[in-house]
């Protein structure tokens, strides 16, 4: 897995009083699912879109296998990207969509591929529609194949879920690990959805202001946030005099906590009722709030009751650099 | 709402009716009956004035017609598309441009056209300029030529045909261009398989407008070209004037409307809804 296929070094795209990215450097590892996650505005749109080729960088290089590709124009350049907003060509059939990048290579055997890709998307029987005859998840998938059965050597997907209504998002993003791990091509995503993110990718990579924050496995980047930033960015944060405590850690109790945890004075402000669980919002002394997540079936406070609010040592996350 | 409706309506539903609908019926009326001798019409009804156009005279002048709308029309499309293509994509300056192609018609187009006689006549401005160049010793003969009624036309035109395929370009999706480039399409390929084929409505609307409108040009071959360039909108005119045969001319004008319909019924489907 420490084989590179794509690799940005010192990418910058300024225009005029803005940065919208601002020298980002990373390795996306072949045949991993690599996201680029952030705030709206973060730059992770703009830097796709250096990638793909539709922007050129100020300054920076583009590796593609070890090759660079900044000075190649997009249909040069062996990477396909799904839209946002799918981008199908209203004007053709879903084969029509399909066949195109085939096509445009001037590809001679093109049913077998074709019929391949639209099998694995379980889009076969629809080929003779056209885009504006297919659901949202149908165009998706369409979109998915078209890029796809390029076989391109990194597939880059801008946002791809965030035009399915929510129900149908969850199930989408499993697919689309499961497609991934199938046909084992490089895809590198970008979402503002940090559940998203955390939930289908091998790698993320988080940005803010047009720089790179942290880059790492999920479970690292959660567990041990190198900024303040990626910490609230990817959930949330009780701050509790200088250290970050996930409120999933954070407990509550009556009795007096564990000898080797660490723990505070407070009182319960409230509690609000999640379903599967609680949340306690608690209050310190000098009015700094937190919260605790509590199981349903867990023992109930009542506000102003005074309670205390403990966790362990290796549950906090702390940021040498602030 | 519906006597709201109503209201909206009336004005240019008498207008038409009137002005329209009534004089379209005593046209149809004339064009079947006898010429007086000074103009005016008799009858008995006859079906003479529409059997005449089979006379190699006038079917010359409907061929010549139709060949020049015909080559006014081509001309503009390969004018017209990249042009509407270019404006398009101006960003910015796409409203400065739109407004310069538009910019022609705030002045009378009998101004203009006058104003062509005057560059393309042997002594105007273009044969001056030449002969004073050295580069040709003898004036051209532009004025009153095939070349003059065309250019007048194509002139006259052409923003009919930019503007409904600036109108398709300017709602087609940036991002279907950038996956075609994606996918591999080189620009050329990308104008050929994604961008022409989205324009076609607009395609199809300018080069019907530029169509009819050059087949029944009147003006354009009046001033700039001779006798050899005559076309039915001035074979009409000379039937009801110099000619004073009311019911030839009269036949001729529905001829030509229903060519021009007869053209226009099944093509405005493939306009998009654009006509």
């Amino acid at each position: 897995m420490d084989d590179t296929v794509l690799e940005l070094r010192r990418i910058s795209k300024h225009y005029p009083g803005h940065r919208a990215v601002d020298g980002i450097s990373l390795r996306v590892p072949r045949g991993a699912l690599y996201t680029l996650v952030g705030p709206s505005g973060c730059g992770k749109t703009t830097t796709l879109r250096l990638i793909a080729g539709f922007e050129e960088p100020t300054s920076g290089e583009l590796l593609l296998n070890g090759s660079r590709i900044e000075h190649l124009r997009p249909y040069q350049r062996n990477l396909s990207t799904v839209f946002q907003n799918y981008a199908l060509f209203p004007h053709l059939t879903v084969r029509g969509n399909i066949e195109f990048g085939l096509r445009r290579r001037g590809d001679r055997h093109i049913e077998e591929p074709v019929r391949r890709v639209l099998e694995l998307l379980r889009i076969a029987g629809k080929e003779s529609r056209y885009p504006h005859q297919l659901s949202g998840g149908e165009r998706q998938r369409v979109a998915l194949a078209r890029s796809l059965v390029l076989a391109p050597e990194v597939l880059l997907l801008d946002e791809p879920l965030s035009a399915l209504d929510p129900q149908l998002r969850k199930q989408v993003r499993a697919e689309l690990k499961n497609i991934q791990r199938g046909v084992g091509i490089t895809f590198l995503m970008v979402t503002h959805d940090q559940e998203e993110a955390l939930s289908v990718s091998d790698h993320i990579a988080v940005m803010n202001g047009g720089r790179l924050e942290q880059t790492g496995p999920p479970r690292e980047i959660y567990l041990r946030p190198a900024t303040r930033f990626t910490a609230g960015f990817l959930g949330a944060v009780n701050w509790i005099g200088g250290i970050g405590v996930r409120p999933e850690s954070t407990r509550a109790s009556t009795d007096a906590p564990p000898p080797e945890a660490r723990s505070r004075q407070a009182t319960v402000q409230s509690t609000t009722f999640l379903g599967n669980r609680y949340h306690v919002e608690v209050s310190f002394d000098g009015g700094a709030r937190a919260v605790c997540e509590v199981p349903r079936n867990s023992h109930l406070f009542s506000p102003g009751q005074d309670v205390h609010l403990w966790w362990r040592e290796e549950d906090e996350m702390r940021f040498p650099d602030q | 709402m519906n006597r709201l409706r109503i209201w909206c309506l009336t004005p240019a539903g008498a207008l038409l009716g009137g002005l329209f609908l009534i004089p379209l019926g005593i046209t149809l009326a004339y064009s079947l009956m006898t010429r007086g001798p000074y103009g005016g019409v008799f009858s008995p009804f006859t079906w003479e004035n529409y059997s005449r156009l089979a006379d190699p005279l006038y079917a010359a002048i409907l061929w010549r017609s139709a060949l020049y709308a015909v080559t006014a029309t081509t001309i503009c499309l390969f004018m017209g598309f990249p042009l509407a293509l270019f404006i398009a994509r101006s960003g910015r300056r796409r409203n400065l441009y739109l407004s310069l192609v538009i910019v022609p018609f705030w002045t009378s187009f009998l101004v203009r056209t006058y104003a062509w006689m005057f560059l393309l006549r042997d002594t105007g401005l273009i044969n001056s300029m030449l002969l004073a160049a050295g580069v040709i010793h003898q004036p051209l003969t532009l004025l009153y030529t095939p070349f003059a009624v065309i250019l007048g036309l194509v002139y006259g035109y052409l923003p009919f045909m930019v503007l409904p395929i600036f109108a398709t370009l300017e709602r087609l999706d940036k991002s279907l261009v950038e996956a075609s480039a994606d996918l591999g399409a080189a620009p050329r390929a990308t104008l050929r398989h994604v961008i022409i084929p989205l324009a076609r409505p607009g395609i199809m609307a300018g080069s019907i407008l530029v169509f009819i409108s050059s087949l029944g040009a009147y003006l354009t071959p009046d001033l700039l070209g001779g006798g050899k360039t005559i076309m039915i909108g001035n074979l009409v005119q000379n039937q009801f004037t110099s000619a004073r045969d009311w019911p030839f001319g009269a036949a001729l004008s529905l001829i030509l409307m229903l060519v021009v319909m007869g053209m226009l019924l099944p093509l405005r489907r493939q306009s998009g809804g654009m006509l």
